[in-house]
């Protein structure tokens, strides 16, 4: 009995902890909406802390359609697709290749960018944007090519170890068949690494979606912006408008944690990967 | 299955939105980049008006912010594409690296046509800004290089109906600082709200007020020996033009979180009469008008430190147009500024805007709250017109120590010693 | 096994698009920061070469090692508050049966979402418009709580608010990491323990905390290099608060905004080398400690 009753006042202590730190991370997302729905009168009244009664669509109109966010959402989503495409092709095939086929300076090579990995570079963005400048190409192919970068080589060390535990058998067979290495590639390794591959497209499309820095030095031109970049202009210009910017924040949050609850294992894998191999 | 349908059909939409921007083909036309937000749309109506008349189409493309503005002028540079006309936000130094590389054609030729008529029409003060003179320490070659179309003003801003509220005749403003500190005080205790209100979480905005301090206390001649390193920032006269700060503080009239505030924020909270003074540039008449159309409230130049030395303001630089010396229509692109500064279309600028036009004679059209300021002209000053301006970084240590003077985290003395320094370390490399 | 120059070469082309995006964009900038780092540049007239200039301009910079002071501190409450919060969430999960998954899921929430969004969101739950009255602060008198109401983003607790406001986004992927340590653990390690009559603290001390050294010491690192190299958090909740929370990066990004690409450089790389050394060292320690307690490597 006495055991007993000390376990679940040890439970409930455990569950009043974890519940208030979990409220916590709830809250300022419930207020966040909650005064999105609002006009700023109400706001001024009563900060948001009350629930709305009722609902105003005016704050998301204005920010979409007459600041334009619909714009910065589409940029948003056309340069992560874009990057995490070319991310998944070119790392795939590199680890593809690290891991199954023979040529000269293979070991220096692969190392070469696990050292990449380790070594923080904290201004490297500002050689990246001299150089892009030098080229002429700040702009959006200037962007993704520096965000692939960014997550290759990442993703070419998790691909490879991948690719390293896998049975060559099906590959074998499939070259008994004739099957180029480029077709084995991309016919029996691609769809054999697809667990791995959805780590990698998690992992980026995230890094290339929350980017900030370089996406602020390379985009002068607002209708290139994406959204992040987007929404720190905004709320510097709008900077006394509270209920807007909270719908602004509503708009870039609300997609990703639909999505991360809709997928939170790979979500979870995805983040993680990038710390744990290191 | 269905999800699948719908990702790729929002995809598909995303990229003819992105991918497929088509490139006009190339008319006959002059292009324009500026960083004006609030002139958006009275360039626009300009445009069309100078089509009108020339049938010569001028595009206006804005971009925004102006920080990215600045950088996409010199990304567009490096890659040779800049546009006709553009305009160059930042330091004079950087728009001497312009004149420098020769991405800037000089005007000076067309300015002195008809023995200077259009260069006449300018206040001087005004276009000072855009030119250099013979052996500038910027090693720019002597000439005029841009078009100025405003001109502003840094004053200090009273609200007029809290002054009659808290019982002070609305139409004495403050005239010495003594007086300034009394009258924020009395209605800080007589209405609660703030004294003194200012974006001086920017740093030039300290900088713009401690420059005016500076030359009214220890006059033009020796703030300029500051400059060329012949007295020390320890200066006595120095150490009290910090102290003025230290005393804002210890008098209780500022904003709680004035160091950390916007220009913008400390705009709205002058407008919606949270406090009774402020410092601001020309610019505020029509921010003012946006946010509170109904606030009554008054310029005045500065509150005088000294009576012996003369008084300067701050001001003189608006925006101005430079002209890109690699564009093949020069010639109209030149044609277009000087029609842009002739009288009607400065009017209509006013009359829109409520900006101070760069060329004289517009003086009637003037909202009533700026044509005081007309009378003092004279009286300006700014860093673009100075044979030479103090480094940026010397400038940088001095408005984050003026900030740290205003929350009370260092002495006057401490941060004089602190740009000291700094100064002497620049200036032995 | 001899290979034929053709089959070498197709072999080579595999990784050569990799090799090509990571030269021009790793490589090529790794070693132009050196150089950049030795020249003047405002990025319209040509680069001068200025020697050590640039770095004797960042040494004798006192707003410099403010801003690494400022990371620095931000790192310390980090390193501590953040990482013994998410050690003590993830010991309670992994007691706990029920909604385990629910707080799993709800402490991963903020490590998802951008630094911009998470620096706009805090500040507008803590900024002061009108003076004194901000979001948090009604908030706090609402609950009962009036008297702790402070001006949060002010002078005098800007810089301790901006750490804590990091911990507070970071505290989800330490804790995450941590807990599946901690589940690796196998039960009958626990089990034999206990037989032996080790109390919780022992089973602890004895157990939990020697497997789970390389997990933490890799919490550890991640954090450090996370928390110097954090930015844009911080540019979106305070901006800089008169210096009090200006950090490293935040320092060269604005160089670079003001055309100091040379500066900027040379402050990148000082610190980098200053983050080199740090993790090569907690790797260092956390070797011999586990050499010295002879745990078994992971």
């Amino acid at each position: 009995m006495y055991y007993h009753a000390k376990k679940i006042i040890i439970l409930i202590v455990l569950h009043t902890f974890l519940f208030s730190v979990a409220l916590s991370c709830i809250f300022p997302f419930l207020w966040t909406v909650n005064v999105s729905l609002k006009t700023q009168g109400e706001f001024d009244a009563d900060y948001g802390l009350r629930p709305v009664t009722h609902i105003n669509w005016n704050n998301y109109k204005t920010v979409l359609v007459k600041e334009e966010f619909w714009r910065y959402f589409l940029n948003s989503v056309f340069y992560t697709f874009i990057t995490v495409l070319s991310i998944v092709f070119v790392s795939s095939l590199a680890a593809y290749g690290f891991s199954r086929l023979q040529f000269p300076g293979k070991h220096f090579l692969f190392y070469m960018f696990l050292t990449a990995m380790m070594i923080p570079l904290p201004a490297g963005f500002v050689p990246v944007y001299v150089l892009l400048n030098k080229l002429h190409l700040v702009n959006r192919t200037g962007y993704v090519l520096a965000m692939t970068n960014i997550g290759l080589s990442l993703s070419i060390y998790l691909l490879k170890t991948f690719f390293d535990q896998l049975p060559r058998d099906l590959e074998d067979a499939a070259r008994i068949d004739g099957c180029s290495k480029v077709g084995i590639w991309w016919n029996v390794g691609l769809p054999l690494v697809a667990p791995a591959l959805a780590v990698v497209v998690i992992f980026n499309a995230l890094n290339v979606w929350n980017e900030f820095v370089l996406a602020s030095l390379m985009f002068t031109d607002y209708t290139l912006m994406p959204l992040q970049v987007g929404l720190m202009e905004f709320s510097n210009r709008l900077v006394t408008q509270h209920t807007l910017i909270m719908a602004a924040l509503t708009v870039a949050a609300l997609p990703i944690i639909l999505l991360y609850l809709r997928m939170q294992r790979q979500f979870v894998r995805g983040l993680t990967a990038g710390a744990l191999v290191g | 299955m269905k999800w699948d349908k719908l990702l790729r059909f929002f995809l598909l939409l995303v990229f003819l939105v992105c991918g497929c921007t088509s490139k006009a083909p190339q008319e006959k036309k002059i292009v324009i980049w500026h960083w004006m937000t609030d002139r958006k749309d009275a360039f626009g109506q300009l445009a069309s008006r100078y089509e009108n008349e020339t049938s010569l189409k001028v595009e206006f493309k804005l971009f925004f912010p102006p920080d990215l503005y600045s950088q996409k002028v010199i990304a567009a540079a490096r890659a040779g594409n800049l546009p006709d006309v553009f305009g160059i936000l930042g330091e004079k130094k950087t728009f001497a690296s312009f004149v420098k590389a020769g991405h800037i054609m000089p005007l000076t030729s067309y300015m002195e046509k008809d023995s200077g008529e259009w260069k006449n029409r300018f206040y001087p003060q005004t276009l000072d800004v855009v030119i250099f003179k013979n052996a500038n320490a910027y090693g720019a070659e002597a000439g005029i290089y841009g078009v100025p179309i405003d001109t502003t003003v840094m004053q200090f801003v009273y609200n007029k109906t809290l002054f009659r509220e808290a019982g002070i005749n609305p139409h004495g403003y403050p005239r010495t600082f003594e007086d300034f500190i009394k009258y924020a005080q009395k209605v800080k205790t007589a209405l609660g709200v703030d004294g003194f209100v200012c974006g001086w979480g920017e740093g030039w905005l300290l900088n713009a007020l401690a420059t005016e301090w500076a030359i009214n206390l220890m006059g033009e001649a020796k703030f300029f020996q500051t400059i060329n390193g012949q007295i020390p920032y320890t200066d006595q006269e120095w150490i009290d033009v910090f102290s003025f700060f230290a005393q804002l503080k210890k008098s209780d009239i500022l904003a709680t979180n004035i160091a950390t505030m916007t220009n913008k924020e400390a705009e709205d909270a002058f407008a919606k009469g949270k406090a009774a003074l402020s410092f601001n540039g020309t610019w505020a008449v029509n921010v003012y008008a946006q946010l509170a159309p109904d606030l009554e409230y008054a310029f005045f130049s500065l509150p005088r430190v000294s009576g012996t030395q003369p008084m300067k303001i701050w001001g003189g630089a608006g925006s101005s147009f430079m002209v890109n010396s690699h564009s093949s229509r020069k010639d109209e692109a030149v044609k277009f500024l000087n029609w842009l500064t002739q009288k009607p279309q400065q009017e209509y600028l006013i009359e829109e805007t409520s900006n101070l036009p760069a060329i004289r004679g517009c003086e009637e059209s003037l909202p009533s709250v700026l044509q005081d300021l007309l009378l003092n002209f004279e009286m300006l000053t700014h860093p673009d017109t100075w044979p030479r301006n103090e480094d940026s970084r010397v400038i940088e240590v001095l408005n984050r120590g003026l900030q740290q003077i205003i929350v009370g985290l260092k002495g006057p003395r401490e941060v004089a010693e602190e740009v000291q320094k700094t100064k002497e370390r620049i200036s032995r490399r | 096994m001899k290979l034929s120059l053709a089959e070498k070469t197709t072999n080579f082309s595999f990784v050569l698009p990799a090799l090509f995006i990571f030269s021009m964009f790793w490589i090529y900038p790794f070693f132009y920061t050196f150089i950049l780092s030795f020249q003047e540049y405002d990025m319209i007239s040509p680069p001068a070469f200025v020697g050590l200039g640039n770095f004797s301009e960042v040494f004798g910079d006192p707003s410099w090692w403010s801003a690494l002071y400022n990371g620095g501190f931000i790192t310390f409450w980090a390193l501590t508050f953040q990482n013994i919060l998410a050690f003590m969430l993830a010991l309670a999960v992994d007691k706990v049966i029920r909604m385990r998954k629910f707080y799993r899921v709800v402490f991963f929430i903020l490590p998802i979402l951008s630094e911009v969004i998470i620096g706009l969101l805090m500040k507008q739950l803590l900024i002061s418009n009108p003076p004194g009255r901000d979001v948090f602060n009604e908030f706090l008198k609402l609950v009962g709580l009036g008297p702790l109401a402070h001006e949060w983003l002010g002078i005098d607790r800007a810089r301790l608010v901006t750490a804590l406001v990091h911990c507070w986004k970071g505290f989800g992927w330490a804790f995450v990491i941590l807990l599946a340590g901690l589940q690796s653990i196998p039960e009958q390690l626990y089990e034999a323990a206990r037989i032996d009559g080790a109390n919780a603290w022992q089973q602890f001390r004895k157990i939990t905390l020697p497997i789970l050294m390389p997990v933490i010491t890799l919490v550890i690192v991640l954090t450090i290099l996370g928390t110097m190299q954090a930015f844009a958090m911080i540019l979106a909740l305070t901006g800089g608060t008169a210096g009090l929370t200006v950090v490293p990066v935040m320092k060269i990004y604005n160089h670079l905004r003001g055309n100091q690409a040379g500066l900027a450089c040379a402050e990148g790389l000082m610190l980098g080398i200053i983050l080199v050394a740090i993790s090569f060292t907690m790797f260092f320690i956390s070797k011999k400690i586990r050499e010295k307690y002879g745990v078994l490597p992971r």
